[in-house]
């Protein structure tokens, strides 16, 4: 804990205040400064301890959740994530599964799990700190998104189409801004989806711990703060469009090694 | 051994087959509504319907994304009355005078406020931004700049403030696909984001030769 602090304080002082460089440059430094105690460790912690309480109105732990390698077992079914569940008859990522779990096995209320879903210095997030927690356990491992159930190769061309459509306020579809090379906001450098390098860079350090906010994100805040840039309304947290989307990007991500909780701006 | 190899080469063949008439799933725009309304469901958040309806696509959208902006792809004739139709629809402002103030039109450039609703909601009430330093060099002062778009320092240097280049680039920014069909730019002016009087401020930061970016 001493470590995250000292470490935090240290990017501060070494931050300059103004810099005619990437912010992405920045982070860079960042994380190899603190590379062996990211702050997002303690999510990861809190996560497990969550992960094994009885919560709920059930009174259960997650223990038994079915992340797709059956009751109980997570190592590695994070990187088999997103995928089609027989038993909700649709395609889950890690995050509307552990919804799901948490609303079908523990008796949670839809709307009370959600509550908390993106934390802030005020609000943890359980939510957060359980999915840093279940997708620690594919650390090291290839993402290995398989497209075998006709819903999932569904699921892809739909978020496929999303990606590249334009529509809102702002004319912008998700490809506006990650189709291109060596393209930034400001100065905050963006990725090219296209680009295999960069989009196994991305996806394998998802969720992250992100400097900026100050607390773990997950893919699902990832899709959701994009759509509100591009004056979207609010997308529902595991929805079918955040999933389609989340397949495509992670298909597109196939092979690359998963390293958890990785660190972003 | 040579009919056990035909045998296989045989096998493959019908594999083939099978795998090349496996039916790719289809996406139609159906089935993005049909998502759109599972994932905007109002569960989670209520939305006035112009906030709902933003998820569909105008026609100029539609016409880009079916071609991936890909412009040369769009039939000659759609393209023309796509752009004629949008320049009938460009509004100025009362007046006529298309340069503005471009210290105001600094502050346009440098906020990206306005429109983003639900959690972290934009006040409807505030001016909206332009947010021009988001792709665009602009101001030499301003170091923080993105590279999405072109650099548009000196801007005006070279170009001059005629008439004509003020209604240029008024109806550029008014609606950026008069110039460039498709382009990454959004419409400020068709989408209401901007108002007319803010975009003649934007003209003037761009062609003023008091602007920062012709000095």
């Amino acid at each position: 804990m001493r470590a995250v602090v000292c470490s935090a304080a240290l990017w501060l002082a070494l931050a300059p205040p103004v810099a005619a460089q990437s912010t992405e440059a920045e982070v860079e430094k960042y994380r190899k400064m603190i590379a062996e105690d990211n702050p997002g460790e303690l999510w990861e912690i809190k996560g497990e301890k969550l992960f094994m309480q009885k919560r709920g109105s059930k009174n259960v732990s997650l223990e038994q959740c079915d992340f797709g390698m059956g009751p109980g077992v997570l190592k590695g079914a994070y990187a088999r994530l997103p995928r089609y569940f027989a038993d909700a008859d649709r395609v889950m990522d890690m995050e509307a599964r552990l919804l799901h779990c948490m609303k079908t096995l523990q008796g949670f209320d839809h709307k009370a799990a959600l509550k908390t879903k993106f934390g802030n210095l005020n609000r943890e997030s359980d939510l957060e700190a359980l999915a840093t927690y279940i997708a620690a356990q594919s650390n090291q491992m290839p993402i290995d998104v398989r497209l075998e159930h006709a819903k999932e190769k569904e699921a892809y061309k739909i978020g496929e189409t999303i990606f590249y459509r334009r529509m809102s306020k702002m004319d912008f579809a998700c490809a506006s801004c990650h189709a291109d090379q060596g393209k930034r906001i400001r100065l905050q450098d963006l990725y090219n989806a296209t680009n295999k390098t960069e989009i196994d860079r991305v996806m394998s350090g998802w969720p992250a711990y992100r400097v900026s906010n100050s607390t773990v994100r997950t893919m699902q805040h990832r899709l959701f703060d994009c759509g509100w840039q591009m004056r979207l309304p609010n997308v529902e947290y595991g929805s079918d469009w955040t999933v389609a989307l989340h397949t495509f990007l992670s298909v597109s991500a196939n092979g690359a090694k998963i390293g958890v909780p990785g660190m972003r701006r | 051994m040579k009919t056990k190899h035909i045998v296989l080469q045989g096998v493959g063949a019908v594999l083939l087959a099978a795998c090349a008439s496996a039916p790719e799933p289809v996406v139609t725009e159906a089935t993005i509504q049909r998502v759109v309304q599972s994932s905007f469901s109002q569960i989670e958040y209520q939305y006035p319907p112009e906030v709902v309806a933003r998820t569909n696509q105008d026609e100029g959208q539609k016409m880009c994304t079916a071609v991936r902006n890909e412009v040369a792809k769009i039939p000659p004739a759609q393209l023309d009355a796509f752009v004629g139709k949008s320049m009938k629809e460009i509004k100025y402002p009362a007046g006529g005078e298309l340069m503005g103030d471009w210290k105001q039109g600094e502050n346009i450039a440098q906020s990206g406020y306005g429109m983003r609703f639900g959690e972290g909601a934009d006040d409807p009430k505030r001016p909206n931004g332009g947010n021009c330093y988001a792709c665009h060099q602009v101001a030499p002062q301003e170091i923080a700049f993105g590279t999405i778009g072109p650099s548009l320092l000196g801007y005006g240097k070279h170009r001059g403030a005629s008439a004509a280049m003020q209604k240029f680039v008024y109806d550029k920014v008014y609606n950026a696909w008069v110039t460039f069909p498709c382009s990454n730019m959004p419409r400020f002016g068709h989408h209401g984001f901007l108002t007319t009087e803010q975009i003649t401020h934007v003209v003037a930061l761009l062609l003023d030769p008091a602007s920062p970016v012709n000095k």
